[in-house]
């Protein structure tokens, strides 16, 4: 017996040594990896010479040969023939339009507020996602910040002067849209997701499920266009519902049937016992559907919940064919000005790293979210 | 024993699940403080009918009645019992997203309307009770299986029922961890709490328990106490049982 477990223990012992040990070094770490056989060695350098010639490129075209301002005349016309001329990335109309892409046509003298915007939201969501800050008062954080974005954009209190959502644009429509989409749209789908199974209200259930299914069965376009050209012909004349007002409507409705699926995915892959432990315990249905069915189930979908999330960030650009003036088409808006009309490829990647920057962000923060919760529990 | 009251009735107690019959005119009554043993071959009907005593699962006919109130669907009654019926369950259903503590003290502080602080020492009183105190910071999945169900045991003891039920309460663990959970089981029916407990644990039960019930197919088919029914068993059907049991262990 005695010998018999010595020779199983050193016939294990270098199958456990195997992986990697923490403290491998990056060269030997390439080595092992990157440059272990002939083949692999072979296609480690292509990769390698595709990606370098693909990074100093870029760098080429948006550093070395850029031009970063240019004269303008004495009537203010950009003079762009610089740009024409140069090999690499005109920045200059980034300089010329930053604002105009950044906040439309909001009026000029009063960007301040569209930018203060922007910050509280920047702010809003650094502090969601601080752990330390989840408590009930996050809902109060919310509830503020969301009355100032609204306080800030339409004026006409505080002495701030009054502007109509038809002259608001560029960055902060995209944040508004996507931030109240999914503030109003979660706890949404979290209800129709419950409604959905539930097996005492067959009426409720049967409202969910036609929801969901009408919703997802149409692209999200013929939603907004419905939302915008349809349903005032339904309203009474002279009852006219505010554009961006329909168009945020329409994302709610859309986003949350969207989400409730995610959200059942979680439900249902909790296990029976939860639910049996809860009831033998004598909790009511909405005490054991917040503090354990919930609490479970979402976090379980994280991953898909914020790919979903993401997914509706960038879907928000759809609001361009019902004429509202979002990031995305406040970028083409400024390309229209004859002098930059060639210069599309500078503007759309800065609006393309504003895009990554949110999303990147996002996706950062879920997976951080997922290690931190798996490391409290084991499961 | 002539003078305690009726804890749990089960009066001709029949279901079905879809066209399988899987509980035939059962009847039984426990009385008070008296403990019971349900045993019984796989599939014979024992967690169905311990489960309809707390109403996850509902009869078709017959009645059952717990406390004197009987089971049906007015929801305050069920209210009622569930507050007064314990259970722990074979894979223990902890859950795992809360602490130790806040499992125990989950369902007085809402149930039972206590004070947080007074639902904690009560918690920790319970804790100590089945010998893990120093564990109530720590998540359910950093328990080995025995404290896991342990700390079921004292989370149902929290609510402070007059009835508790154990579906299989160590069918889940290691041989090494039933002793820890039985000794806890134990510990509690000295305390005079009534007690209804499926298991297979033969010593257990000529330990504790003052009636053994033999279900079989559906069916009560024995009944009497611990002694009668191992050593001295009138159906076949229970020879058979018996003599399985032994040959396992
Ligand atoms: N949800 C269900 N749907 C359909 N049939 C079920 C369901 N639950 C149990 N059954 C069936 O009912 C019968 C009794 O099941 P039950 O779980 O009460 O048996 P048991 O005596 O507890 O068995 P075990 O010792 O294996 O736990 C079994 O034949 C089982 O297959
Ligand atoms: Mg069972």
């Amino acid at each position: 017996m005695g010998s018999l477990r010595d020779t199983m223990s050193t016939t294990t012992a270098p199958t456990l040594s195997r992986p990697s040990p923490p403290g491998l070094g990056p060269i030997a770490w390439a080595r092992t990896n990157l440059f272990g056989s002939w083949v692999s060695t072979a296609v480690s350098l292509a990769l390698l010479y595709i990606v370098a010639r693909a990074v100093l490129g870029f760098a080429e075209w948006a550093l070395v040969g850029a031009v970063w301002t240019v004269p303008y005349s004495a009537t203010g016309i950009a003079q762009t023939a610089v740009c024409q001329t140069a090999h690499g990335a005109c920045w200059a109309v980034i300089h010329d339009k930053y604002r105009l892409i950044l906040f439309g046509r909001y009026p000029f003298a009063e960007q301040w507020r569209p930018a203060i915007v922007v910050l509280i939201f920047i702010a809003l969501y650094t502090v969601s996602a601080i752990r330390w800050f989840w408590r009930k008062e996050l809902a109060l954080i919310w509830v503020a910040a969301l009355t100032a974005v609204g306080v800030l954009m339409w004026g006409g209190v505080f002495g701030l002067k009054p502007v109509p959502n038809d002259e608001w644009g560029g960055l902060p429509i995209t944040l508004i849209l996507a931030t109240f989409g999914i503030a109003f749209a979660f706890p949404l789908a979290v209800l129709v997701a419950l409604g959905r199974r539930s097996t005492e209200l067959p009426a409720v259930k049967t409202l969910c499920v036609v929801y969901v299914e009408l919703i997802r069965g149409v692209p999200l376009i013929s939603v907004l266009f419905m939302a915008s050209v349809m349903f005032p012909l339904f309203m009474p004349a002279g009852v006219n519902i505010d554009k961006l007002l329909r168009a945020q409507i329409a994302i709610i409705l859309f986003a949350a049937a969207y989400l409730a699926e995610v959200v059942r995915g979680g439900l249902q892959a909790l296990p029976k016992g939860q639910t049996e432990a809860a009831d033998a315990m004598g909790l009511s249905y909405w005490q054991k559907t917040s503090f354990i069915i919930l609490p479970q189930a979402l976090r379980l979908v994280i991953p898909p919940l914020v790919n979903t999330f993401i997914g509706f960030f960038k879907d928000t650009s759809l609001v361009l064919i019902i004429g509202l003036f979002d990031l995305l088409t406040m970028g083409k808006v400024a390309l229209s000005d004859p002098p930059w009309q060639s210069f599309s490829t500078e503007v759309y990647v800065v609006l393309g790293l504003i895009y990554i920057a949110f999303c990147y962000a996002m996706s950062r923060y879920s997976r951080g979210l997922e290690q931190e919760l798996n490391a409290s529990q084991r499961r | 024993m002539s003078e305690a009251k009726d804890a749990i009735v089960l009066d001709k107690v029949n279901k079905w699940y879809g066209a399988m019959h899987v509980l035939r005119d059962v009847s039984l009554t426990i009385q008070e403080k008296e403990r019971v043993v349900v045993c019984g071959p796989s599939g014979s009907g024992k967690s169905t009918m311990i489960r309809c005593i707390n109403r996850l699962e509902t009869h078709q006919a017959g009645h059952i009645f717990v406390d004197g109130i009987e089971l049906t669907d007015d929801t305050r009654a069920l209210d009622a019992i569930r507050r007064d019926v314990g259970m722990v369950f074979q894979s223990f259903n902890l859950f795992p997203h809360l602490t130790i503590l806040e499992n125990c003290t989950l369902a007085p502080i809402w149930v039972r309307k206590i004070p947080k602080a007074q639902a904690e020492e009560l918690a920790m009183s319970f804790l100590e009770r089945v010998k893990i105190p120093e564990q109530a910071k720590k998540y359910p999945g950093q328990l080995s299986g025995g404290q896991q169900q342990r700390v079921a045991i004292a989370r149902a003891l929290c609510m402070q029922p007059k009835i508790m039920l154990f579906d299989e309460p160590t069918s889940a663990l290691d041989p090494e961890m039933i002793k820890e959970v039985l000794d806890t089981m134990i510990e509690l029916a000295g305390s005079g709490m009534t007690m209804v407990c499926v298991t297979h644990e033969m010593g257990f039960a000529r330990q504790v328990a003052h009636r053994v019930v033999f279900m079989d197919r559906g069916e009560i088919v024995e009944s009497g106490p611990p002694a009668q029914i191992f050593e001295d068993p009138q159906t076949d059907r229970l020879k058979l049982f018996l003599s399985q049991i032994l040959r396992g262990h």
